[in-house]
């Protein structure tokens, strides 16, 4: 977290360079990638969105929401209702706005009591919205799945691309406003936050529909890749999994933490996994229990982690044993 | 002309009467003290006001509006903040963060990102605290910790400042300071209202001081006659006496 | 249509005896360590596959699996609470804290039983049914696996409820769950008891899977759906209330066979959640349960 609020003017400037490089890459990718890294690249910007989404509300409100699948799945049936219907952008939009309605109504009515039923109602979620669907499609439709027309995939990897940086800026945008500092008073103390004038449930219920709206895009944009949806694909509790692992292994408390983790587990995921099957998802479940366990503050937090770790035994070398004071008791 | 007042304000957990039929009010300007022995209610009062739980019967109303039904986020832009016993900051967050969640959120109109700057920062000053905007919270002592807090609390704009145990844990130097403190608060214009322990603080600044006991209120009035009043003394000799023995 | 609706209200009544053993478990967990156990589903399968395996290979009798499966579950609850949860709590800055993460390891572990036992058992679905004979009364078939499995779920379901009301080591658990700090002061070994807590919630788990593999078709991947339909149950009957659970499992078991013969099989997860919508938004405390 930025404990003092600005940087240097080299390291904003370093910072932003890189920036403007990655996406240069990631634009020009398709030209000598070819089409198949090209989706990969696409789903590795997918999981960036979903990972980043996902931390903008559970990180520092310590409410974790199991629901990602649930929202990405409503993103993936909006296109595939939706595909011959309306220009693919606002199909995007609409994907978005029905996640947001859903995830407005599940904050309504369990954000103003426990954190428990928050996370009892947002586990089940995609299981509910699997059946609802199936139900819809399959008794009052008599179909079952459907066909999405596959499109250009440059022209996804840039739409995702789009979505991602949307994401990304909605994300940074949050954290530096008031309401990204009610957000982590919430997570805090969140009885001292309401005595100090925050209305925590509307602003915990705004924040995460707001974060559903890019769950539900990405959705929107990721089922022309898989060609066949049907209830099960598209409400999958992987699309839960992956993104909080992405999210805790990565660092849940800085905004680039989501973003590598992202990087590197889904570039991991899509190309490993298709060959390891369970033992890789096995090997993701202990990951994530491990990183919860032994690196809280993910791999982001490993630097400072180690720094700390350094300068207290250096210092401890320094006094020659001597008991240091703990300004933590 | 009495900013809080509160008329039969019972409050009942399970078959306990925690609060009982407690009239009370506090005048604008004066600094008043609650005090009674461990369990009395105090800060069960000062929940009931800041609407931490709901009241079970009675009334609590803050310059002549009823603050029954309201939430804590309401109650804290009409304009009543408070520090709570087991002092609730946000530990992980740095200091000025602290106090402009209530600069942010604490007042009745939306304020301006500068303003809210200027707020913690006047508040900070309150406190004495401006040199340690950056630290985290969790690595002060205890007493700058209670200090956040109450710059957190004063960055809200109260008119009503509920103390709860401020001088709890701090040694007798730390007690002069956090006196003085209150008073500058009080000069302010912020009316306080104060549960303490600490007898050598609540006979120092207090105008008025009240006693509850079991939940009821026992009696009130200046430190001089409170200290003569012999049921007071009955309790407090009475708990000195057990201890003693 | 109609006349079937006393049959299935028996059934629900029957399956809901489960159901209640499975909430049970699962509010035993939360009230006593605070972990919202979301891998229950995986200790239920766990339970289901090994008497499944213990049936087959041995032929033995199912009752007699669920002495072993019991056990085996209360020592994996009691080895999860002691190492993993403990040593989180240890670290987490605030209770509130420790919730958040000890969900997510919840979660991590959740995948890693479920692959697991996918590695041993395959994904497919088995069977091995137990007692299925039929049995008629007041007119209804009823199958005899269904009264067995609610007459063992309402039998440790009340061992449960005398063991905390009326014994010692009861009260200890009790205690520990209503105020910790307090039960540490007044002697009791808080360690211990969250172990013993988070095992005896596994132990109803495993019991409930060795009961449910008598009477359904079980598979390496049937825990997340029970562990949503555990929830749901104890979001209804109340987290922290034995008979609550009961009711709840009750209610549920109902719901599950009315929307299932009268309705839609596929729509019983949505109407559970239309059910827990509205009761939280009218009594959030559940229907026994205390705030």
């Amino acid at each position: 977290m930025d404990i003092t609020g600005f940087m240097s003017g080299q390291r904003k400037l370093l910072i932003a360079g890189s920036i403007v490089l990655l996406l240069v890459f990631i634009a020009t990718f398709p030209l000598y990638g070819g089409v198949y890294n090209t989706r990969v690249l696409t789903s590795m910007l997918m999981y960036v969105v979903l990972a980043v989404s996902w931390a903008m509300f559970s990180g520092p409100t310590g409410y974790m929401s199991l629901a990602p699948a649930a929202f990405f799945g409503i993103g993936i049936y909006t296109m595939a209702l939706l595909q011959n219907e309306l220009p693919f952008p606002v199909i995007i939009a609409v994907g978005g706005l029905l996640a947001f309605a859903l995830a407005l109504l599940v904050g309504l009515v369990t954000l103003r009591l426990k954190g428990i039923y928050f996370a009892i109602f947002t586990f089940g979620l995609v299981v509910f919205m699997s059946e609802m669907v199936y139900y819809v499609e399959a008794r009052l439709g008599q179909i079952r799945g459907r066909d999405v027309i596959p499109l250009d995939a440059q022209m996804l990897l840039y739409t995702m691309l789009g979505v991602a940086v949307a994401t990304l800026l909605a994300a940074y945008f949050i954290r530096r406003s008031r309401y990204g500092l009610a957000l982590l008073s919430i997570g805090a103390n969140e009885e001292a936050a309401a005595h100090m004038g925050v209305n925590t449930t509307m602003i915990k219920v705004i924040l995460f529909a707001v974060s559903a709206i890019f769950m539900g895009a990405a959705g929107v944009v990721t089922a022309p890749a898989l060609m066949w949806v049907d209830n099960r694909i598209a409400f999958s509790t992987f699309y839960s999994f992956l993104p909080i692992l992405m999210a805790v292994f990565g660092g849940m408390g800085q905004l680039h933490g989501p973003v590598i983790g992202a990087a590197v587990l889904g570039y991991l995921d899509k190309t490993l996994r298709v060959q390891l099957q369970v033992y890789f998802m096995l090997a993701f479940g202990i990951i994530l229990v491990l990183v919860i366990l032994f690196l809280p503050n993910g791999i982001v937090g490993l630097v400072p982690m180690l720094q700390e770790r350094l300068r207290r035994l250096t210092a401890r070398l320094r006094k020659g044993g001597e008991a240091e004071p703990h300004a933590n008791t | 002309m009495p900013i809080l007042e509160g008329q039969d304000v019972t409050k009942y957990f399970g078959g306990l009467a925690a609060v009982s039929n407690v009239d009370f009010h506090v005048d604008q300007g004066e600094i008043v003290g609650l005090i009674g022995p461990n369990g009395a209610g105090k800060t069960t009062l000062f929940n009931l006001i800041s609407a931490a739980f709901p009241l079970s019967s009675g009334e609590i109303r803050f310059k002549g509006q009823k603050l029954n039904g309201l939430k804590p986020h309401q109650i804290c832009k009409m304009g009543v903040s408070r520090t709570f016993q087991e002092t609730k900051i946000f530990a992980n967050m740095p200091v000025l963060q602290n106090v402009l969640v209530g600069a942010f959120f604490g007042s009745a109109n939306r304020v301006s990102g500068a303003d809210a700057a200027r707020e913690a920062s006047q508040a900070l000053e309150v406190v004495e605290l401006s040199a340690m905007g950056a630290t985290p919270v969790k690595d002060l002592t205890l007493v700058n910790q209670k200090r956040v807090e109450v710059a957190r609390a004063l960055a809200t704009e109260p008119e009503l400042l509920l103390l709860d145990e401020l001088m709890a844990g701090l040694n007798p130097t730390e007690i002069s300071e956090a006196m003085e403190l209150v008073t500058r608060i009080r000069d302010r214009g912020i009316t306080i209202f104060m549960v303490e322990h600490v007898m050598k603080a609540i006979m120092g600044i207090c105008g008025r001081i009240m006693v509850l006991h079991y939940g009821e209120k026992i009696c009130e009035g200046t430190p001089q006659e409170i200290v003569c009043n012999k049921q007071v003394i009955e309790i407090y000799l009475g708990e000195e006496a057990d201890a003693a023995s | 249509m109609i006349e079937r609706i006393p049959q299935l209200i028996t059934y629900g009544i029957l399956s809901g005896g489960v159901y209640g053993l499975l909430a049970m478990g699962l509010s035993l967990q939360y009230g006593v360590c605070r972990v919202l156990n979301i891998t229950h589903g995986e200790f239920v399968m766990l339970g289901a596959m090994l008497t499944y395996a213990l049936t087959i290979s041995l032929e033995m009798n199912p009752f007699l699996a669920a002495a072993i499966t019991g056990p085996l579950m209360f020592g994996l609850g009691f080895l999860l609470q002691t190492t993993l949860f403990r040593s989180l709590k240890a670290r987490a800055p605030s209770p509130a804290a420790f919730e958040g993460s000890a969900l997510l390891l919840a979660f991590g572990l959740l995948y890693v039983i479920k692959y697991l036992a996918q590695m041993r058992w395959g994904g497919a679905s088995l069977a091995a049914y137990y007692l299925t004979d039929k049995v008629t009364f007041l007119g209804m078939t009823l199958f005899l696996n269904q009264i067995v499995a609610f007459a063992a779920a309402v039998a440790l379901g009340t061992a449960v409820y005398v063991f905390l009301t009326r014994s010692r080591l009861g009260r200890a658990i009790r205690a520990t769950a209503e105020d910790p700090a307090t039960a540490g002061l007044m002697g009791v070994n808080t360690n211990m008891i969250l172990a013993l807590s988070f095992g005896l919630g596994g132990l109803l788990a495993g019991v409930a899977g060795t009961v449910v593999s008598t009477k359904e078709t079980i598979s390496s991947g049937m825990g997340f759906n029970t562990t949503v339909i555990a929830l749901i149950v104890v979001a209804l009957g109340g987290l922290g209330s034995v008979p609550g659970s009961f009711v709840g499992g009750i209610i549920i078991g109902i719901v599950s066979m009315l929307v299932v013969g009268l309705w839609e099989p596929v729509l019983v997860v949505p109407v559970y959640y239309a059910i827990l919508m509205v009761l939280l938004l009218a009594r959030p405390a559940g229907i026994l349960g205390k705030k």
